[in-house]
């Protein structure tokens, strides 16, 4: 018992830092790793080549795509030559439209996804019935779906979102049932030996052993939605970022559809970490077990 | 709540508790299809007495891990019965506790959560009662401490405890310990064997052991039942009477030397027998006369 004790230090008179003193801990820290330094470095780098390849060097072919600074210039004016700008109100409906479509479609995706994933994992009988229409259905790309979406739906609005919904339902499904496949054998018998009936185990056993590839099923589930999302938009959309980059390049107006691809970018991101802090704040056994592991 | 309490402590007191016993009466098992198939165990025999430590011992791969399934439940054999206090075993249930090879702690449940599981879904011990039956057993297992981590924070020995407790909470009629200490290190394993003969020591529950190491089996049984190769039948029976408490002294006594001489010899060969049946080939002709001196 003696030795227990010294596994585990605690620092009673040292309280951990919490909310803004918090985060000027982690800055101050993370000012002490090369991570911080190197992200800059390779957007710098980035930006750089950029800047070279269409305003620097002025590269045939590039020469006619915006740089950097162009963009950088449009982006931030109050009056946008083009039509896009942080200070438009069309730029924030845009960005409003394809969030609100997103989340509809991964929330719909994960709804049905996750349950059907987790049943087609859990009983046999059951996965027989529905894993080959899946297998089927999932290789069609999304983008052949798009006259079948609008025949089937009114508007712009629902085949946009439907498509959507379709191409990260397939993700998170599979992901679901690969999450239960993955549990090992020795948590069923060990519950069965506890004296657990079914519902319990699919309770205490199948759901949260198969969050982890719930959660990467998720992350790529909702890389999906927005990628099908944009796809749509373009073909038919009234709204939206994809829209956006669509009407641009109609209209033989450069800047917008680059200011359109890098918010695409930044919204996707935002999304997908929020996805991974909800799976972390879940899963706190799995991050507990990886920080150990000094991840 | 008082009725439940009640309820708890009377079944805790239970007399006949783990004074149980397990028969295992032609048990028959074959794995395979319509066109091959393999006897795994053949027509075995075996008495696991009331309040007795009972050891199996055997090569690797004779069919220890199938016979502890049976027993168990997880598995059925083809023919034969396995009777516990003369009724034959039709699945598991609480009264035989398996403690697996590899954990099989519920890596999503804290070590107390692991602990109280079982009572806690069957119902059985509620409340405050179930809280202290387990912080007893947490405390004698030396993980007060480390109640709220989850199993992958804790050490080998430490989930092997962790484990124990989990079994015994439940006040198994018998316990079933399939290489509870394989992968251990040879410090840890020591420790745990120890440990594990206190326990036993402490109220004799009937217990069944399962291990490929001649000195565990040694140092813990009353009898070591060594197997045969595959198809596992019972090669002999050892009585071990070597008195209790016991301490790891004892075994390197003459007594203890001669159960090892024998249970080596008998062991030695069923292991050169598995050879041949794996590679065709004798072992003496494959490495050359006095190449497999290492016993």
């Amino acid at each position: 018992m003696s030795q227990n004790t010294a596994i585990l230090t605690t620092r009673p008179n040292l309280t951990r830092p919490r909310g803004l003193a918090k985060v000027f801990y982690d800055v101050k820290k993370s000012l002490t790793t090369p991570t911080t330094y190197l992200v800059f470095a390779g957007i710098f780098l980035w930006l750089f080549t950029w800047w070279l390849l269409c305003e620097g060097l002025k590269v045939d072919r590039f020469d006619k795509l915006p740089g950097p600074i162009t963009v950088a210039k449009e982006f931030f004016s109050v009056q946008p030559f083009q039509g896009i700008s942080l200070f438009t109100d069309i730029y924030y409906e845009h960005i409003w439209v394809s969030c609100r479509r997103v989340a509809i479609a991964f929330g719909v995706a994960t709804g049905i996804g996750v349950p059907l994933g987790l049943f087609m994992g859990w009983s046999k009988r059951f996965r027989d019935y529905s894993f080959p229409i899946l297998e089927t259905l999932r290789p069609i790309p999304i983008l052949a779906w798009v006259p079948l979406a609008i025949l089937m739906f009114p508007g712009f609005e629902a085949p946009v979102i439907f498509l959507a919904t379709l191409a990260s339902l397939f993700v998170t499904t599979l992901n679901t049932m690969l999450g239960v496949d993955s549990i090992d054998d020795a948590y069923f018998r060990a519950a069965g030996c506890l004296g657990s009936s079914n519902w319990d185990i699919f309770k205490n056993v199948v759901v949260p052993g198969a969050l982890p590839f719930i959660f990467t099923g998720l992350q790529i589930s909702i890389g999906v939605a927005w990628f099908s999302l944009v796809a749509a938009e373009m073909v038919s959309g009234d709204l939206g970022l994809g829209y956006l980059i669509v009407d641009a390049y109609v209209n033989s107006v450069t800047v917008p559809m680059v200011i359109g691809m890098i918010t695409l970018g930044f919204v996707g991101w935002v999304t997908s970490v929020m996805v991974r802090m909800l799976g972390n704040w879940l899963m706190q056994w799995h991050v507990r077990a990886l920080a150990l592991q000094g991840r | 709540m008082a009725q439940d309490t009640l309820d708890a402590s009377v079944k805790a007191t239970d007399p006949t508790a783990g004074k149980s016993k397990v028969e295992l009466r032609n048990v028959s098992k074959s794995y395979g299809d319509e066109w091959e198939q393999e006897r795994v165990i053949d027509r075995l025999n075996v008495e696991i007495k009331p309040g007795e430590l009972t050891v199996i011992v055997g090569p690797s791969g004779c069919g220890k891990s199938t016979l502890v399934n049976l027993i168990a439940g997880f598995d059925f054999p083809d023919s034969g019965e396995i009777l516990l206090d003369d009724k034959p075993v039709t699945g598991p249930a609480r009264d035989r506790m398996v403690v697996f090879q590899e954990t099989a702690l519920i890596p999503w449940q804290t070590t107390y959560q692991n602990i109280v599981f079982g009572p806690k879904l069957r119902g059985d011990l509620r409340g405050k009662a179930l809280q202290q039956e387990a912080d007893r057993l947490l405390a004698k297992v030396g993980l007060s401490e480390f109640k709220h981590k989850y199993p992958l924070q804790l050490s080998g020995g430490m989930q092997r405890r962790a484990e124990l407790a989990r079994a015994l909470i439940n006040n198994p009629r018998i316990m079933i310990m399939d290489e509870p200490f394989r992968g251990l290190d040879a410090m840890s394993r020591g420790l745990m064997q120890e440990f594990f003969l206190r326990l036993f020591e402490e109220n004799r529950r009937t217990n069944l052991f399962v291990t490929s190491e001649i000195d565990e089996a040694i140092f813990l049984a009353d009898r070591i039942v060594v197997l045969s190769n595959r198809p596992a039948q019972v090669r002999t029976v050892i009585e071990v009477n070597l008195p209790r408490p016991r301490d790891y002294k004892m075994l390197s006594s003459p007594e203890a030397y001669a159960i090892k001489r024998e249970a080596m010899g008998i062991l030695h060969e069923e292991a050169m027998k598995s050879f041949k049946s794996g590679s065709g080939a004798d072992f003496a002709e494959a490495y050359g006369k006095g190449g497999g001196g290492g016993h």
